[in-house]
């Protein structure tokens, strides 16, 4: 392993000493692949080697035969509950912010609120999908949408809330010695403080978002999903379709996760110390 | 009219363990363009006798005027610029943005904010560093943008809670000699909380020197004429250490012997 780098650096000049120091892109880089190749590796010597049965668990190579002839549906599935990961990301980030902006202002507020809080972060929300679906009808993606914005509004509000009482008294008294409105020091002060807050908590319900969405989809309303999808390739015995399904929706759940986290980055690149 | 008259100043600060009299009848003026140093022990209250010349916090009892107005009218009028010890830039705006954001809370006009940011910059020497961000710059520059935020507005009134005490001994000698030329430029009345025996008498036309339990004026040194210019040859001139011997003496209540060990900070 060591000699990997040795034998790039001296072939090419160029390429930054970071990029070549073994303890960085060895580790980082490599370990992670050849863990990961070992891993499905073994699984396929296992699955064929004794001859294990698919609905027990499907070898590698069938689950990827099954992805290959199915990717249209596999990405339009993923398009179609990402959809509604997506928009309950929104709606549920937009009500937690403004609901924590409120209830920093209105101290009161945050007290009312606390037992509900307390109430909805230990709720499994997903078991909500089959009351919702009656309440607005299993034709339409609402209840789905709902579920994930359910999902996303404690982390976010929790976050956030802590965020906006991290301003510094300096800064405090930076902006009372600027006679600064209370709206100005809102908006110049107290939001931003928080904004590495609510990208943590964002980074945290990103990946809520899509398996709420996901599983909501169990629980009825249309087709055309990954989570209808899946339960249905299962009910048909169809093994490794389902596990490819699976497949794609962990990959939706990391682009979600991954964007997150480069928001997270971007949003508190000048502020060391506050991402968590 | 003075820029700061204070008369029979109190402020006691009363807690569930009991009060503590952190300010006990203080009388101070401060003549416009007049450069003043609070000097004292920890604990002597020259903090607490800022912030509420700031308005910051509010007297117990007595008299404190800025300009002939009240304290608050003053702040809200914006009739002071401030520092304190820690910088206190906002992480996520830029050197420039930081400067600008007394003009932009006050809605100036976007050319004239940024005229005035660009002259302010020249001023503090960091131009090149407009577009950095504060974790970008080390804590002198850092200041230095505190200290230009804080004459955004050109105050008539400065002041200055510490800004140079996180600072070491070169960067502070150097951010000393900048803030004289400054203020000459300026011809801002100031009020300069500080540790130091020489910045206190390298800066200023007056020292209060300042007693703790319950905080006090116990003398004021005058250690210079006004319009002395302030360079470095006066950090070696026999009028300074007589200067500094004078405000050790009325620091510690007796008479200190040239011999004696200085204490420079």
């Amino acid at each position: 392993m060591t000699t990997v780098p040795t034998q790039v650096a001296t072939g090419a000049a160029t390429v930054p000493a970071r990029v070549l120091a073994p303890g960085r892109s060895v580790r980082t880089v490599v370990a992670p692949i050849v863990f990961g190749g070992v891993f499905v590796g073994l699984w396929q010597a296992l699955v064929t080697g004794l001859g294990i049965d698919p609905y027990v668990v499907p070898a590698p190579s069938a689950i990827l035969a099954e992805l290959v002839d199915n990717l249209g549906s596999v990405a339009s599935g993923a398009a179609h509950t990402g959809l509604n990961a997506l928009l309950g990301l929104v709606i549920g980030t937009v009500v937690a912010v403004l609901a924590a902006v409120l209830a920093n202002v209105v101290k009161v507020l945050d007290q009312l609120a606390a037992p509900v809080v307390a109430a909805l972060s230990v709720m499994p929300i997903v078991a909500l999908a089959p009351v919702l679906y009656t309440l607005y009808g299993a034709a339409v993606e609402t209840a789905r949408v709902l579920v994930a914005a359910l999902a996303v509004l404690i982390p976010v509000y929790v976050n956030t809330l802590r965020g906006l009482r991290q301003t510094r008294p300096v800064h405090r008294d930076l902006m009372r010695a600027y006679a600064a409105s209370s709206a100005q020091q809102q908006w110049v002060l107290t939001l931003p403080t928080a904004a590495p807050y609510l990208f943590t908590g964002l980074r945290i319900a990103s990946s809520l978002a899509v398996i709420s969405a996901l599983v909501a989809e169990y629980f009825g309303g249309p087709i055309g999903g990954l989570g209808k999808s899946i339960t249905s390739a299962a009910s048909s015995s169809n093994y490794p379709l389902a596990w490819a399904y699976v497949l794609g929706s962990i990959v939706l759940g990391l682009v979600f996760y991954g964007v997150a986290l480069l928001a997270e980055v971007v949003a508190t690149r000048h502020q060391p110390g506050t991402r968590t | 009219m003075t820029a700061v008259h204070v008369e029979g100043l109190d402020r006691v600060f009363t807690s569930r363990q009991g009060s503590v009299t952190a300010l006990q009848g203080v009388d101070l003026d401060v003549a416009p363009g007049e450069f003043v140093s609070l000097i004292g022990p920890s604990g002597c209250g020259k903090s607490t006798l800022l912030r509420l010349i700031a308005d910051l916090d509010q007297p117990t009892s007595g008299t404190l005027e800025v300009f002939g107005k009240s304290a608050r009218q003053a702040r809200l009028d914006q009739d002071y610029g401030i520092a304190f010890q820690q910088a206190g830039l906002l992480p996520w705006r830029t050197v420039a943005k930081n400067i600008e954001l007394p003009l932009a809370l006050h809605k100036v006009g976007k050319a004239e904010r940024q005229a005035r940011v660009q002259e302010l910059i020249e001023l503090i020497g960091l131009t090149e560093f407009a577009g950095s961000y504060p974790d970008q710059l080390s804590g002198g520059m850092q200041q230095r943008v505190a200290i230009a935020r804080a004459l955004a507005e050109r105050p008539r009134l400065l002041l200055m809670d510490e800004p140079f005490g996180a600072l070491d001994e070169m960067t502070r000698e150097r951010m000393q000699n900048e803030l004289a030329r400054i203020c000459a430029e300026t011809g801002a009345a100031v009020v300069f909380v500080t540790h130091s025996i020489p910045e206190a008498v390298f800066l200023s036309d007056r020292v209060v020197v300042m007693s703790p339990r319950p905080g006090r004026i116990v003398d004021v040194v005058p250690v210079r004429l006004p319009g002395t210019t302030r360079d470095d040859a006066l950090r070696e001139d026999a009028s300074f250490f007589a200067a500094v011997a004078a405000v050790r003496e009325a620091l510690h209540g007796t008479p200190a012997t040239a011999a004696r060990g200085v204490e420079n900070r």
